[in-house]
């Protein structure tokens, strides 16, 4: 990871899930080596708002600007530094751990050791099995390889810690504060206490839908 | 780029190699519907022979229907798709090697088995030799058609059948050319002209599909 400091900033986002309006007006900024966790009831936009901010969806008004430019003019750019989880794995169900991770490198043009990442997720066992013989909480594991894997500085999980025992939360924290320590950015939204470091850490509540 | 879409058509015959089911349904689809033509019209040998390339077109055109529902749908669920859509490659490349990939494991084995499927008409051998040409040229574009439909219907369950209306009246053109063609063919005169319409409407659609596909897909990601 290069130490090109970088930045992700958003302002006036107004969001709608179909006919419904869920926020307005939001506005935010990450830098390197800073994490925002977004908290708040279920339904109140959430992960509307973190595939708003990877550019996966658009907002209704407002920017997002990462290194002061718009996301969408700069895609590739911008995917370069990206990696996202979100409710769906990414995962192939008909192909193992390992083809799932080098299909992921490959495309990045990447070469990336799978055997640390595998042990450190515990995975080594199961990592010649297809996907869709995995339980639930592997399956989380293996989709956070692709993020460690991925070699990109800003990092997007939406609800990280879902289905994952104890001691795999805290080697996601530990990870995750690695990453803040390398000058990472890192955008999570979940509803258990994201063990991060505190002074990385801002929280932001988003408000309930009427 | 020549690197990511030799990536991703490896990936996905990986992927159909490993599930011959779904490999083999449109194929056994578009057998079984040939072989009811001749049951159903009778034994009159010239009226098979008649509607012969033109019965043994709207199969193909249907079996390749069947198989487009699934050609994003699962991409949709598993989230592959957001990946695809947030990979520093061009979404539009990425796309059309799956497009290309669901042609060689749909289309491929539909032609493959064509003349078999011909025994049932009494074909004269030119015709089937005609017959199998017009649905090489013709077929591509019914792949690259299909995905911009298939990538319009991704993120909506319900409306399996949509997709079917929203392309039948678009492969309209391919049908008339592709069975006339054979027609042409089976009775032995040059199928030069129709055949290179198909081939100029399948490059029609390699070029506009693509980006048409592409951004069908970021809309149903939104």
């Amino acid at each position: 990871m290069d130490t090109t400091s970088y930045s992700l900033e958003w302002q006036d986002l107004t969001l709608w899930r179909g006919e419904r309006c869920l926020q307005q007006g939001l506005k935010g900024k990450l830098a390197s080596g800073q994490a925002i966790t977004l908290k708040g009831p279920n339904g109140c936009g959430k992960t509307t708002l973190l595939r708003t901010l990877c550019g996966l969806s658009q907002p209704e008004t407002g920017k997002v600007l990462w290194q002061g430019k718009q996301i969408h003019k700069i895609r590739n750019k911008f995917h370069a530094h990206l990696a996202y989880s979100g409710h769906n794995n990414g995962l192939k169900r008909d192909l193992s751990t390992r083809e799932n991770l080098r299909f992921a490198a490959r495309l990045r043009g990447r070469h990336t050791n799978q055997n640390e990442l595998l042990n450190g997720l515990r995975l080594t066992a199961c990592a010649d099995l297809p996907v869709r013989n995995l339980s639930a909480g592997q399956q989380r594991r293996a989709s956070l390889a692709l993020i460690l894997g991925s070699g990109a500085e800003f990092w997007v999980l939406d609800e990280p810690f879902t289905n994952l025992d104890r001691s795999g939360c805290e080697w996601l924290a530990r990870r995750c504060n690695d990453h803040l320590g390398m000058g990472g950015l890192l955008l999570t939204a979940g509803h258990q206490d994201s063990l991060l470091n505190p002074e990385r850490e801002t929280i932001i509540e988003l408000a309930g839908a009427n | 780029m020549l690197q990511a879409f030799q990536l991703v058509i490896s990936r996905e015959l990986q992927m159909a190699f490993r599930r011959w089911s779904d490999l083999a349904l449109p194929v056994i689809f578009f057998m079984i519907v040939c072989m009811l033509f001749p049951l159903a019209v009778g034994q009159d040998q010239a009226i098979l022979q008649k509607i012969g390339p033109g019965a043994i077109w709207v199969a193909a055109l249907l079996a390749t229907l069947l198989s487009l529902n699934t050609l994003y749908r699962e991409d949709f669920d598993d989230g592959t798709l957001e990946q695809l859509a947030l990979s520093t490659q061009p979404l539009t490349i990425l796309l059309l090697a799956k497009t290309v990939a669901h042609w060689i494991v749909t289309e491929l084995p539909l032609i493959a088995i064509t003349p078999l499927l011909t025994l049932g008409f009494n074909l004269p051998a030119e015709g089937v030799y005609g017959l199998m040409l017009t649905l090489l040229a013709g077929t591509p574009a019914l792949s690259l058609l299909g995905s911009v439909g298939a990538a319009l219907t991704a993120g909506l369950h319900q409306a399996s059948g949509l997709i079917a209306l929203l392309l039948l009246p678009l492969t309209i053109p391919i049908l008339i050319f592709g069975a006339r063609a054979a027609d042409l063919a089976a009775s032995g005169q040059s199928i030069a002209g129709p055949l290179y319409l198909l081939g100029g409407l399948s490059v029609l659609a390699l070029t506009l599909c693509p980006f048409a596909t592409a951004a069908a897909v970021r809309v149903s990601l939104d």
